[in-house]
């Protein structure tokens, strides 16, 4: 009875919640703020092309390593080459990345879960070990074995992170679907004649979803780290498109020169960008669960 | 011509094969149910009313498995269907009820959604527009207006969405609706009103009903037959007049004991000593006889048959000899 209550008042909270967020107190606010933040850099990096004063790609626009003045708001990086500008248009191998990732762990995860959870039996066992394999090993270490094996570029790297994150959605996922499948109105479907599948996509998954959104945007911040993490280890873009890992990777040797302008801008972005996306995320999580609020 | 019964249901017996070992949930049912008519199903919880009621629709939970017996509608023997024939009864020719209206319905889906679903299940052809239709039609029929066919579950009481579950039950116009202790989350005057509802649905669409309760006196009050199941197995079946007239079996006799009466001031309200068995572990002979007033030598060793007392009494008790005459 408990659950079942639990699993109802998660939902009409999640249709309550789009309009009225503001009104939810703290998380709310970590909601909305995490949103502002999320979309800012996602506006700033869709229309950076056109704003950037300098080619960011484009070597010696300036003198080397120059610190922030007028000219350069942001300083130059060891090539001259305008940060502001590529700080301005770099966040979009990683936002692409993490976009990806999370849409192969959402189309693998997720049906996985659903499947392997209301079938039950062997499956569901067998389905059950191998995640709790992948999910045993810790989540970088993973990564990067992939990405190596894999080799660089942006959908290598988003397959590297999904690997990691496929079990969080599974798990959740799965949970959920084991107690759903109990619940009277799954019964009652199957004694209105409903088939397998339309039980599965019509009356657990859309009561999943709840579940499903706070794990994708806890995973978003997550993927922006690895992704981070990835490049620093030369197993991310190598192609000098400019990208705020990218210029992580090469300015932190310049710190001991005192060239702290070269890691610090792109580093900033990377941190609001997780942020962003971690205050959603825990925002939505605290909204969504009743047990987790006051 | 022979009227043909509606429901036909020979030696019935249903498992749950748990990893403590074998659970006879029911054991040696049989029963015949004519168009039209109502049969109750009285017994305590995990007597096997609702697995009963289940394996109708060839449902029964995991672990459960229907060991033996045969069961008809219509003449079909729905043991040997193929699972998507058997799905085409379900919703279709009998409906279900189920005990708890406030999670009967899928929370993310419209009360409109939720028929037009049933309706185009299994008439694929009619259209969404004309399913609405009559999902308002029903509606109207419940006492529910039918503008509110837009809204969602939670936004009706527990009254209403039993009224609504009753809806999607013959909503397709079924031979049969077994309703699972429809009321039994409810408060007693809605129950009331749902059950009058129910039994008025029942005669405008000649439907027969199946009610399952453990509350004898909302059976007695309103069904043809009476089955009271003990322990998985029936121990009276009769007609509703002759179980309130001439209880038979030591466990009717103390269930309707058990039932308050308003009009005597000082009565002291008797109970049925003991607690119902361990079904993992039912008793030898008869399942009754450790909480048996008339326990008798026979009742521990051999397993009582249902044999008729009266035409038209079962009843599995060793206290009715061959002529049905009680033995004192």
């Amino acid at each position: 009875m408990d659950k079942v209550k639990v699993t109802k008042s998660m939902l009409a909270r999640l249709v309550h919640n789009v309009g009225s967020l503001t009104k939810k107190g703290p998380s709310g606010w970590m909601v909305i703020i995490g949103i502002i933040i999320v979309s800012a850099l996602v506006i700033m990096t869709a229309i950076g092309p056109w704003v950037t004063p300098y080619n960011p790609s484009e070597s010696n626009v300036g003198p080397i390593r120059a610190p922030p003045s007028l000219e350069y708001p942001m300083g130059t990086n060891h090539l001259g080459q305008d940060m502001l500008s590529r700080t301005l248009v770099g966040g979009s191998i990683m936002l692409q990345v993490s976009a990806l990732s999370v849409l192969v762990c959402f189309l693998i995860g997720v049906p996985l879960g659903l499947f392997s959870s209301y079938t039950g039996g062997y499956l569901d066992s067998s389905v059950s070990l191998v995640i709790d394999a992948v999910y045993a090993f810790p989540g970088l270490v993973i990564a990067i074995a992939v990405a190596a094996v894999l080799g660089p570029g942006v959908v290598n790297m988003a397959l590297s992170i999904a690997v990691v994150y496929i079990p969080s959605y599974f798990r959740i996922v799965r949970s959920q679907v084991l107690s759903i499948k109990e619940l009277t109105y799954t019964e009652a479907a199957r004694a209105a004649g409903a088939k397998w599948y339309t039980i599965i996509t019509r009356y657990i998954f859309p009561n999943v979803i709840p579940s499903i959104v706070v794990v994708a945007t806890v995973n978003f911040a997550d993927a922006v780290l690895t992704a981070a993490g990835l490049t620093f280890i030369g197993l991310g873009v190598t192609y000098d498109i400019p990208d705020w890992s990218w210029d992580l990777t090469n300015g932190w040797k310049y710190l001991s020169s005192r060239a702290w302008w070269i890691i610090s801008f792109p580093g900033l972005m990377i941190i609001l960008l997780a942020l962003g996306f971690t205050l959603i995320g825990e925002g939505m999580s605290e909204l969504l669960n009743p047990k987790l609020q006051r | 011509m022979i009227k043909l019964p509606l429901l036909d249901i020979d030696s019935l017996a249903v498992d749950y094969q748990t990893g403590t070992g074998t659970v006879r949930a029911i054991y040696d049912v049989s029963f015949r149910l004519e168009k039209g008519e109502t049969l109750g199903l009285a017994g305590e919880s995990g007597s096997g009313k609702s697995t009963l009621g289940l394996s109708i629709m060839r449902l029964v939970p995991y672990p459960g498995v229907i060991t033996n017996g045969i069961i008809r509608i219509d003449e079909t023997n729905i043991m040997k269907l193929p699972e998507h024939e058997m799905r085409s009864i379900r919703g279709k020719k009998v409906g279900y009820i189920f005990q708890d209206p406030m999670t009967s319905l899928n929370p993310v889906k419209k009360i409109g959604a939720h028929f037009v679903e049933l309706i185009r299940t299994h008439e694929p052809i009619v259209s969404e527009k004309e399913a609405l239709e009559r999902a308002k039609t029903i509606l109207k029929n419940l006492g529910i207006l039918p503008e509110r066919i837009n809204d969602y579950p939670h936004q009706f009481s527990g009254g209403m969405r039993q009224r609504i579950m009753i809806g999607l039950a013959i909503a397709l116009n079924p031979s049969l609706v077994i309703a699972d202790e429809p009321t039994t989350a409810l408060d007693v005057i809605v129950q009331e009103r749902i059950l009058d509802l129910l039994e008025s649905l029942r005669k405008i669409y000649g439907m027969a009903l199946i009610l399952i309760s453990h509350d004898l006196s909302i059976i007695l009050e309103r069904c043809d037959r009476i089955i009271v199941m003990y322990a998985g197995q029936m121990a009276e079946y009769t007609t509703g007049a002759e179980l309130h007239r001439a209880p038979k079996h030591p466990y009717t006799e103390g269930l309707l004991q058990s039932i308050p009466n308003i009009e005597l001031s000082d009565q002291k309200l008797s109970a049925i000593p003991g607690s119902p068995p361990n079904m993992l572990n039912p008793p030898e002979g008869c399942r009754f006889w450790p909480r048996c007033p008339y326990v008798m030598e026979i009742c521990r060793l051999k397993v009582p048959p249902l044999i008729a007392a009266e035409p038209n009494h079962l009843v599995r008790c060793f206290l009715y000899g061959e002529k049905g005459a009680r033995i004192e």
